[in-house]
């Protein structure tokens, strides 16, 4: 009897991940060609439109053309490590959605489903270990490629990465002293009830949002592969489909992070001033998915309209940025928010 | 120095304030350029379902032409190989026989007419030499081939379509210039 419970439960999660998977894979997918599609119309031209109807056949095109293209391997490279750096990219970025809330429950064959693969309780830590693992992809690709550009990406990448990450964190340990809790899904729930996160931590947001923009290697902090002064960075010697996981992770990168923005500062599924316990369990979980796709999407198009808005940052100005402004902000905030907190506890 | 002209700005060196330091709210303006340039008319057109108008003078493809009859007004004269400053034009002559007179329209005609698309410079000097109306600049113009060969046209390719045969072909290869239709 234990067993066969168990089993379902496996079943249920596993076509949960495969869901969840490739929808992300999917949304990355179609964000090349929105990205495409934004800078085109934010530039007055119109972007992609002939693969299919209205170019929505184009990311297909452009996946194909990858695929075909001669795979090439550098003779000086370290073979194993070379393909293992995208494969490590993609990894990283496709296992960062196991614990976000995608909604609340569904009830399915008299079954209730939680829309969330794992309930970890550390949520918000499994998020930034294995975002934080993504630079290995990076860091090993830019290594093994043999190559003083590459180098000079995978360099610049992870002291990127964790010149951020330290920003990034201390914002965050703020929005923790408020909600009390590391599990997504608490937070979600939390913020239903109460009010968004962004409301109460503004300062916090910012810095996330600005950290988050240097953490996916999004304009302006694209350093790591700066076209125009290291022909395309960690990427130089990548060629084909490795070149196309790396690029591809990216776009994965930025669907995970706003999702993750979504969570933590906009209520996830939450659709404000509306009481989603009054409905059908099954529709309300369709609103919440739909909700925080919204949100979701409204990030992405922040990610490609700041993109084509301010040109990349120069290395010591991008430093300069992380150190000795984002560091001591976040560090003030959450010392406010601390004092805020016993202020009132009192 | 003296400046040339009065377009030269004083550059400012002022120290940036704290706002200007924030860096945000320039940022922000930014957005907002770039946002409002979502809803600006595009420049661009859907290139070969819509094409621009062309202007009167365009010069295009060559087309060698025909009267109303559908006779050639070609006598393979020559001086359009002469005029071509390219050296793009070579033709033969030859003699119209007896029953040939619904082909050709005089006594001369080309048995042989060839334009070197890769040589011609779509300069007009042909068309302005021809005595007989018989050979002129068309509005077509992005040909494109895999080979080089292919661009050596010949009479085949250049002969505009029969006006009785095939009238709307014909109409379509005129263009919008109805008064270089055979008129001479």
């Amino acid at each position: 009897m234990l067993l066969t419970v168990d089993l379902a439960l496996l079943l249920e999660k596993l076509i949960l991940v495969i869901v969840v998977v490739f929808t992300s894979l999917g949304i990355a997918m179609y964000t090349t060609f929105a990205e495409r599609k934004v800078a085109a119309i934010l530039q007055d031209r119109r972007g992609p439109n002939r693969a299919g109807p209205f170019g929505l056949l184009q990311p297909l095109a452009d996946g194909m053309k990858l695929f075909f293209k001669e795979e090439i391997i550098p003779n000086f490279s370290s073979k194993f490590l070379f393909i293992l750096g995208p494969a490590l990219a993609m990894l990283t970025a496709c296992m960062t959605s196991a614990v976000i809330p995608w909604g609340d429950k569904v009830e399915l064959f008299g079954r209730t489903i939680s829309l969330q693969i794992a309930d970890v309780n550390i949520g918000v830590l499994y998020v930034f270990g294995v975002v934080s693992l993504g630079v290995y992809g990076i860091m090993i690709g830019a290594w093994a490629s043999n190559n003083k550009f590459s180098l000079m990406g995978g360099l610049r990448a992870a002291s990127q990465i964790i010149s951020y990450e330290l920003a990034m964190g201390i914002s965050l340990i703020a929005l923790l002293m408020i909600t009390g809790t590391l599990s997504l899904k608490e937070m979600v729930v939390q913020q239903q009830h109460g009010y968004w996160n962004i409301v109460l931590q503004p300062l916090g947001f910012l810095i996330f949002l600005v950290c988050a923009f240097a953490e996916c290697n999004r304009t302006p902090f694209d350093l790591p592969e700066a076209e125009n002064e290291l022909i395309g960075g960690y990427h130089t010697e990548y060629s084909s489909m490795k070149l196309g996981f790396y690029l591809f992770s990216e776009y994965i990168n930025m669907f995970v992070s706003s999702v993750v923005m979504a969570t933590l500062f906009f209520g996830g599924y939450d659709v404000p001033w509306f009481d989603e316990s009054t409905l059908a369990p099954n529709i309300a979980a369709i609103i919440g998915v739909t909700a925080l796709m919204i949100k979701v999407v409204a990030f992405i198009f922040l990610f490609m309209w700041v993109r084509w808005t301010i040109p990349r940052f120069r290395y010591d100005q991008l430093m300069h940025l992380g150190w000795r402004i984002l560091i001591p902000l976040a560090l003030f905030n959450m010392l406010a928010t601390g004092g805020v907190i016993l202020y009132f506890n009192k | 120095m003296q400046a040339l002209t009065n377009k030269a700005k004083q550059v400012s060196r002022k120290p940036m304030n704290f706002m200007e330091k924030m860096y945000l709210p320039a940022i922000f303006k930014g957005m907002m350029i770039t946002f409002s340039h979502i809803f600006k008319k595009k420049p661009t057109i859907n290139y070969p379902e819509k094409q621009r108008p062309f202007s009167p003078v365009f010069r295009g493809l060559q087309i060698l032409n025909r009267d109303e009859e559908g006779r050639e007004n070609c006598t393979a004269c020559g001086l359009c190989a002469v005029a071509c400053p390219a050296e793009a034009i070579t033709m033969e002559g030859a003699e119209r026989l007896p029953g040939e007179e619904h082909l050709y329209k005089e006594e001369k005609y080309a048995a042989k007419y060839e334009i070197n698309m890769l040589r011609c410079i779509f300069c007009g000097l042909c068309e302005e030499a021809c005595p007989k109306d018989a050979i002129y600049l068309s509005e077509t113009f992005t040909p494109a081939d895999y080979q080089r060969k292919q661009f050596i046209y010949s009479k085949n390719d250049l002969l505009i379509p029969h006006p009785k045969e095939n009238p709307e072909e014909y109409q379509k290869a005129l263009g919008n210039r109805p008064q270089k239709a055979t008129s001479n």
